[in-house]
């Protein structure tokens, strides 16, 4: 698919951004690369991207890179220098040797640098693109019109708690994940001191950062099923966990009891992709809104029902989810949204 | 029928009891200062004290009061209804009969204001107040007013010697 | 006799108008301040062994009794305060190491006061608790590094846990320090709000065993009263290493309150002085430490969360790591206003240092460890209300232990003369006079409400910072502010200022 669905969509929910951030993530949009991890980075000066290519080769056997294409655009102001490369983890000689947890520590290591790098999207055949502008200004900045792809997220922001910079725009990603975020994490202190127990640094100055790096942690690096996550993140009230049957009760208790600084609170409507499919959730008070909607091969989630009727003006099936439900797309062949 | 329960565990001999009966027997609960300055009537209720326990000797109020049965005025009668055993002071020649038939040592005898002795009995604070001034005030709950069915422990115990 | 210089700190006075000459003032002053004279008919007052308890000024039925400070002052002088120049006479005339009870009373800034929490606003909306599920319940016990799950069923088997329904336990008081009336309303209330209380070092007494699930039983220096039977009653275990109140030395309770019950349950004899070693003589070191967890854990088969108490002391946050790596499931750090029943007031007001920053620095040391999770943070010393509660689980706390706060609730009137054993109110005694005016109904009650109520209080404080569940709350400093703290102080605490 082109861009133009997921932009114009994004253009008719102007009024729920001001301008001060906007963005989307592709997936699909490399192929000839597909196998390499492409890393989109924002760079404060011309010093801050010597600096970042240095640290750059010293963790990625970078085969290509280039300049982002973009073109000018009027709302869109000030940007920071924008490259890509792509390439592959060193160090592959070492034992144990996992390249995702290489690109992962990476990333963590060059963000938390403090020179003015910031590597915004991470992962294989997939991209985020994003900026402080309105999301239809965003998409035209950065020429979205060239790619085409599978899955397509998109967001606008209105900034509350957390300026609006060039890497506080949605997406965020880490690896093949990104997440839009609609919404405020209540819990972003709990949640960023648990990540960082683990490695993850936060260092994007925004709640929704945590949202990525905690997929990561519980569904790459523990395995847990989709299921389980989403019942750590949205998990069940008490009341409700007492009338379970025993396993399930004593399962839910625990999910409870040990990822419980992962548990997502205050309202959120968020959509996460990964190269598998999409995840969209509501938190489990349902204190924001989403609509989903299917139209013959296309699942469509949105924070409006007119966003989604842009997408699927004759949907088979259209609806809200409650809180704490999950709305789950995979791609043919895809089993989880993890493999 | 509600009855009172003294515990002795929690009573602290302070008097508290005494006081608020007297007081709202001189028709000032709540001006207590009132009612002491102008010498209120004797309390219903004994607090005993020894080196080893405490507790208010208080009325049960029993199924076959024995008060009832050596007053020799006809002074002291139990109401069907309501259980309340009391003692029609104006009928008292205070012979103090009742006293040494009460096995509970719940009956005092006194002079007030000068008159002649008459007998003091709990009356459960029928016309006063909904519960007995004693349990309302009591600082350490040591006094409860309780359903007890029938016959309490005490009159069971009594009846076995 | 040479003369003594020590005047009397409290000025009693009654208001002849109102006094009636009940006498029940004399009955309740365990210090002798009210006798009645036959001579004069009516009660005379002697007020200098009053110790500003008010347990006459309750009492009294017709409100006549007034106590204030005495006005007697020495010349201003801000270095040699009044306390400073008596303290001088007291031991100038016994020789003795000045005791004291309670916490710390001096004038140190209280930091919790330094701290102001969030609400939401417009941009995220904050929870009615009465209308919407507001989730404090708390788990204290050791956490996994992650959970297993082969074909949708949980592999991981999770180490003990204790479930509170709020994240408020009672703090440990031995019974000795206190009465066995009011261990009875703690227990009760512990076990009907659905949290624990702490045996304290004084031992478990037998009538006690029915609420063994909600005790956690105290192994301190002294083991007083630790058998088999003690480890295998109590809920969890808790080494005590130190106490807020007095870091370094161990429990002290006079031989005044050394009765025949408390030499039963202590296992020492009756009228001695019960003082508990400094350190336990077996635990010298970290790995002597590590030691006695497992002892623990091996004699109640891995069954009940072990935990260790300590002091608030300068490097706490590397003890609290070399605990966690001793196999610890809980710690419980004591700031320096933690209460105790006797200390020297030297100690208690002098050594140690606050909670919350104890608390901050611990969270954060065993953060940057990795080994957060591994054990459950309890703070206390000094929890006065449900703001204290919020924010001590905003800068890192699992949970809180109230001392001080419950004994209050009962009835304390925080004179600090614990140590003499004359406790007017009944608490800090053995006297069975006196222990007779805790009655275990209506400090069941007392406890209950104050328990019930702080619940409420910390849902509507949650409420408001748009969070519902404590969870999201444990550490999250962002939801802090500080107001008259010093950048360092604030660094220290992990805590932005106000404005930022």
């Amino acid at each position: 698919m082109d861009s133009s669905g997921i932009v114009s969509s994004l253009a008719l929910m102007r009024d729920r951004s001001n301008g001060l951030g906007g963005g989307f993530a592709a997936y699909g949009i490399y192929p000839e690369y597909a196998d390499y991890y492409a890393l989109h980075v924002f760079y404060d000066s011309e010093e801050a991207r010597r600096k970042g290519e240095y640290r750059l080769r010293r963790y990625f056997n970078i085969v290509w890179e280039e300049e982002m294409p973009t073109r000018r655009r009027r709302g869109v102001k000030r940007s920071p220098l924008i490259w890509r490369y792509f390439g592959t983890p060193r160090d592959e000689d070492l034992e144990d040797w996992d390249p995702q947890e290489a690109a992962v520590e990476a990333v963590m290591e060059i963000n938390s640098s403090g020179e003015g790098i910031y590597v915004f999207s991470s992962g294989k055949n997939m991209g985020a693109f994003k900026g402080v502008g309105f999301p239809e200004e965003i998409a035209e900045f950065y020429r979205l019109d060239d790619y085409k792809g599978y899955i397509w997220t998109g967001h606008g922001r209105f900034p509350t708690n957390t300026p609006g910079w060039w890497g506080g725009a949605h997406p965020f990603c880490l690896l093949e994940w990104s997440v839009v975020h609609n919404g405020e994490l209540s819990s972003y202190g709990t949640n960023r001191a648990y990540l960082e127990m683990f490695g993850y640094v936060c260092s994007l100055q925004t709640d929704t950062e945590v949202i990525a790096y905690i997929f990561d942690l519980l569904m790459r690096r523990h395995r847990l099923s989709l299921r389980h996550t989403v019942q750590a993140l949205c998990p069940p009230f008490w009341e409700q966990a007492a009338l379970m049957a025993p396993e399930e009760r004593e399962a839910v208790a625990a999910i409870r009891i040990v990822y419980s600084a992962a548990l997502l609170n205050g309202p959120f409507s968020i959509a996460v992709a990964t190269s598998q499919g999409i995840l969209g959730l509501n938190d489990r008070i349902k204190l924001r809104p989403m609509t989903a909607a299917e139209q013959g091969e296309l699942l469509a989630v949105a924070s409006e029902e007119a966003a989604v009727r842009v997408l699927c003006p004759e949907p088979e099936r259209i609806w809200q989810p409650a809180g704490g439900e999950p709305v789950l797309g995979l791609v043919k062949g895809a089993e989880s949204l993890w493999p | 029928m509600k009855k009172l329960v003294s515990l002795p565990d929690y009573c602290l001999a302070c008097g508290m009891c005494a006081i608020y009966c007297s007081a709202a027997h001189a028709g000032s609960e709540l001006d207590v200062v009132k009612a002491f300055k102008q010498g209120p009537p004797p309390p219903a209720l004994v607090v005993e004290k020894s080196e080893m326990t405490a507790q208010a000797a208080v009325c049960r109020h029993c199924e076959v009061p024995y008060c009832l049965a050596g007053c020799i005025a006809g002074a002291i009668s139990k109401d069907p209804q309501t259980g309340v055993v009391t003692c029609d002071q104006g009928k008292c020649v205070g012979c103090w009969t009742c006293v040494a038939a009460c096995p509970y040592g719940a009956i005092t005898v006194r002079s007030w204001k000068g008159e002649r002795a008459r007998a003091y009995k709990c009356d459960l604070c029928r016309g006063i107040s909904e519960v007995p001034m004693c349990v309302k005030h009591c600082p350490n709950e040591a006094l409860l007013w309780q359903e007890i069915e029938g016959e309490g422990q005490y009159e069971k115990n009594r009846r076995a010697f | 006799m040479a003369l003594s210089l020590l005047q009397p700190e409290f000025v009693v006075e009654r208001d002849e108008e109102r006094c009636i000459g009940c006498r029940i003032c004399e009955g309740q002053c365990a210090n002798g301040v009210h006798v009645w004279s036959e001579e004069d008919q009516k009660i005379k007052t002697d007020s200098s062994n009053c110790v500003n308890c008010h347990r006459c000024v309750a009492m009294c039925p017709t409100r006549a009794i007034k106590v204030s400070a005495s006005s007697l002052r020495f010349r201003t002088n801000f270095n040699w305060s009044d306390r400073a120049i008596y303290e001088i006479y007291q031991q100038a005339e016994t020789g003795q190491v000045l005791l004291t009870g309670m916490g710390n009373d001096r004038e140190y800034p209280v930091y919790w006061d330094r701290l102001l929490l969030n609400a939401c606003q417009v941009t995220n909306p904050s929870i009615d608790p009465l209308r919407e599920p507001m989730e404090v319940k708390m788990f204290i016990g050791s956490k996994p590094d992650r959970l297993v799950f082969e074909d949708g069923r949980l592999k991981t088997s999770l180490p003990p846990q204790l479930e509170l329904e709020l994240p408020v336990m009672f703090s440990a008081m031995s019974l000795g320090s206190i009465s066995l009336n009011v261990h009875r309303a703690l227990a009760r209330a512990a076990a009907s709000e659905g949290t624990f209380y702490n045996t304290g070092e004084g031992g478990l007494h037998p009538e006690l065993r029915k609420y063994g699930q909600h005790t956690i039983v105290q192994v301190a220096s002294g083991r007083f009263g630790v058998d088999v039977d003690y480890l295998a009653t109590g809920a969890a275990i808790e080494i005590k290493i130190g106490q807020g109140a007095k870091p370094g030395i161990g429990g002290h309770l006079p031989g005044a309150k050394v009765s025949r019950q408390i030499s039963e349950t202590r296992m020492i004899p009756e009228g001695t002085d019960a003082i508990s070693p400094a350190p336990h003589h077996d635990i010298y070191s970290i790995e002597d430490l590590k030691q006695l967890v497992y002892s623990l854990k091996e004699a109640t088969r891995y069954q009940k969360p072990v935990g260790v108490k300590i002091a608030a002391v300068h490097n706490v946050a590397a003890i609290a790591s070399g605990i966690a790596r001793a196999g610890a499931d809980f710690i419980v750090i004591d700031g320096y206003r933690g209460g105790t029943g006797a200390a020297p007031l030297r100690i208690r007001d002098n050594v140690g240092i606050p909670i919350e920053f104890a608390l901050a620095s611990v969270d954060r040391r065993l953060r940057a460890e990795g080994i957060r999770h591994r054990l459950s943070l309890i703070a206390a010393g000094s929890i006065r209300n449900s703001a204290d509660v919020v924010k001590a689980i905003a800068l890192g706390a699992d949970a809180v232990y109230i001392g001080t706060a419950a004994l209050i609730a009962v009835g304390c009137h925080m004179c600090q003369k614990c140590y003499t054993g004359k406790c007017n109110w009944g608490i800090a005694t053995q006297d069975p006079w006196l222990v007779k005016r805790v009655n275990p109904e209506v400090a069941y009650r007392r406890l209950v409400n104050l328990l019930r109520a702080w619940k409420h209080e910390i849902k509507e404080m949650l409420g408001g910072m748009g969070i519902n569940s404590l969870d999201s709350l444990r550490s999250n400093r962002l939801m802090l502010r500080a107001i008259n703290l010093s950048d360092r102080e604030r660094e220290i605490l992990g805590v932005l200022a106000a404005g930022e």
